[in-house]
């Protein structure tokens, strides 16, 4: 089979999988619905309840389900190959602990309203999230002509602990309730309960994924090593930088819209890799759908499982991805 | 044993340490002499602190702090916790921490003769227990525990006729707002004490456990989460579109919540009638001594009627 029929293959299967969830899950919850009345034209959409659990409470969730699960999975196959190593994820170079210390500003400072019905705590993670790319950023170009993937590992790495005990300082100082907020806000939640918080994240993330699109052949060389890609004709650094901005944008937008949903980044990468292989250009597309199909299906279950009480949606991914994480381990030893 | 060695008497005991068991010269002897002589000190220095009316009062729960103003006993209150801000004289005292944060060397240097902890602040429990500070403890319950701990404390610090009057009334105000509601329909109701300000999202409402949900009750409402068994849950969209309460009444200590982010799902009843109501201030969300007030706000806009 060649290449060429192996990327169709992929995206026909991988895409029509992810879109099988996506149809399912808001038919599933805890109140059965009725598609008649979903879609009648007859009934007001003021009164009409069953549209209203469709387009209101599930529709926009499992949409944004799917944002930060595809966002999710696919920055992460981008970090494994810039930083050479399997046990990256989207949350290693600092992007998400920044957003984390954004949302525990704002939850904790009681921000007012934020900016055109956009809610203060996505709006300050995504700032929160921007900064830390950017001071990674320096870092690892201050000494280096381009970046140096080892700085860069080491300053995300630190900055990550740092922001952490920032993080744990602005909790220490919150009252008793702002700290159950923010560490119910660490957990992870998608029922975003409007198209506002969708509609803004769209953007940065479409920029992400166009810089995906180009990067899957460039990263099959530089995963070698970065002499044979520069020698194969790949500018290494604009590469390496590319990569990184773009795989952190859309962390950070995933993360302000949803939290930081763990083990995605790390889970459906590799176990894209056991069907498809190594090669990016199918790595890449796969796990975007087998992220958004994963973290949908986790909701659904969050949303179902222990009804009307929910499930943390982080709880549920990390149940399913550290046992899963840890198989991956073992079995490469 | 402790009782035999009781015979010998603190000003015996205390000569014998000083010139030592001459006879015997024996070290292990002595120090057992002075661990038995703390022991009867210690146990006699308890009882009588505990007879004593307390002097000097810490609280750290805000809706105790309240109860021991109202009873007259504020005077005699040193320290308050972080979030203590009614009435505002138990503002004007020194600030030792918060539930997770006491600040236990600062309440130590208070020198209280009473403390009122929280039930699962273990640590500064064991802290006060070893540096035999008497405590009052206290966990929020429901409403009917309102005021039997205002006659606890009361009978506690010495102001026990106060709080009896005190409780009484509090008691006889709710008697009167379930009277007033007996007997009409009881709207389906969402109580609702957190939410992320502007949007719909990091919904709290009260489950069929505790305070808020006994004052919903009390104020003739029906709680939409009663089969519920929790103190809290985080109430969905889609819970809340599917419970189609009558009435939303939010509940809100500091914060200005925006109740127009309700109107995103018309078909509930509540938001269809214009029924969404935000009730601000402390008493609301704080189990003390102004709970009926906070009850017959609840009441008045339930039962606008009566």
């Amino acid at each position: 089979m060649t290449i060429r029929r192996k990327i169709a293959v992929t995206w026909i299967v991988f895409g029509a999988g992810a879109v099988l969830v996506c149809v399912a899950a808001p038919l599933t919850g805890s109140t059965p619905i009725d598609l008649r009345y979903v879609f009648s034209s007859s009934i007001p959409f003021a009164d009409n309840l069953d549209a209203q659990i469709f387009f209101v409470a599930r529709l926009p969730r499992v949409l944004a389900g799917a944002m930060v699960g595809s966002a999710l999975a696919a920055s992460g196959v981008v970090f494994q190959a810039l930083l050479r190593n399997p046990l990256a994820t989207p949350f290693t170079l600092g992007v998400s602990a920044g957003a984390a210390l954004g949302a525990m500003l704002a939850l904790t400072l009681n921000l007012p309203s934020g900016i055109a019905g956009f809610s203060a705590v996505p709006i300050a993670s995504f700032a929160g999230s921007l900064g830390a790319v950017g001071i990674v950023y320096a870092l690892a170009r201050a000494r280096h002509r381009g970046i140096s993937t080892n700085v860069l590992l080491l300053a995300g790495v630190t900055l990550n602990s740092f922001f952490s005990a920032l993080i744990l300082f602005v909790q220490f100082l919150a009252d008793y309730t702002q700290t159950f907020r923010t560490v119910r806000w660490l957990m992870g939640d998608l029922d975003v309960s409007s198209y506002t918080p969708l509609v803004a994240a769209v953007p940065p993330l479409a920029l992400s994924f166009a810089a995906f699109a180009v990067l899957p052949k460039r990263m099959n060389l530089l995963s070698i090593s970065e002499e044979s890609a520069a020698s194969r004709g790949v500018d290494v650094h604009r590469t390496q930088r590319l990569a990184f901005l773009s795989a952190s944008l859309a962390t950070g937008a995933a993360v302000s819209l949803g939290g930081p949903v763990g083990f995605i980044g790390i889970v459906i990468p590799h176990l894209v890799r056991l069907i498809v292989g190594a090669d990016h250009r199918l790595v890449l597309p796969a796990s975007a759908f087998g992220g958004a199909a994963f973290l949908v299906a986790c909701d659904t279950i969050s949303r179902t499982a222990l009804s009307p009480l929910e499930v943390p949606v982080g709880v549920i991914t990390a149940i399913i991805g550290g046992p899963f994480f840890l198989w991956l381990l073992i079995r490469n030893r | 044993m402790v009782a035999d060695k009781k015979s010998i008497g603190p000003a015996e005991a205390g000569h014998y340490i000083l010139k030592g068991p001459a006879e015997a010269g024996h070290y292990v002897l002595k120090l057992a002499v002075v661990f038995l002589l703390s022991v009867v000190v210690s146990g006699f220095s308890r009882t009588v602190i505990c007879q004593t009316t307390p002097q000097r009062i810490v609280s750290l729960i805000p809706s105790v702090t309240e109860t021991l103003f109202a009873i007259g006993a504020g005077p005699r209150v040193v320290g308050v916790s972080n979030f203590d801000r009614f009435p505002p004289e138990a503002a004007t005292k020194t600030k030792v921490g918060g539930l997770i944060d006491p600040d236990i060397e600062r309440i130590l240097s208070l020198k209280p003769d009473l403390v009122v902890v929280y039930g699962t602040q273990t640590d500064l429990r064991a802290q006060m227990e070893r540096a035999r500070v008497p405590m009052f403890l206290y966990e929020h319950a429901g409403l009917a525990d309102i005021t039997a701990t205002i006659r606890d404390v009361g009978r506690r610090v010495g102001n026990q006729q106060a709080a009896v009057m005190l409780a009484d009334r509090i008691d006889a105000d709710i008697a009167a707002v379930r009277r007033r509601v007996a007997g009409t329909r009881r709207p389906r109701t969402l109580l609702v004490f957190g939410r992320d300000g502007e949007t719909l999202r990091g919904i709290y409402a009260s489950g069929a456990l505790g305070f808020l949900h006994d004052m919903l009750e009390a104020a003739g409402g029906a709680n939409v989460f009663g089969d519920v068994k929790r103190q809290s849950i985080q109430a969905t969209t889609e819970l809340i579109l599917a419970r189609a309460p009558d009435v939303i009444i939010e509940v809100e200590s500091t914060g200005t919540p925006n109740t127009k982010a309700w109107d995103a799902l018309p078909s509930v009843p509540a938001v269809r009638s214009h029924r969404v109501y935000l009730l601000q201030g402390d008493e609301m969300v704080n189990p003390g001594p102004r709970v009926a007030h906070a009850i017959q706000r609840m009441a008045a806009v339930l039962h606008p009627e009566q």
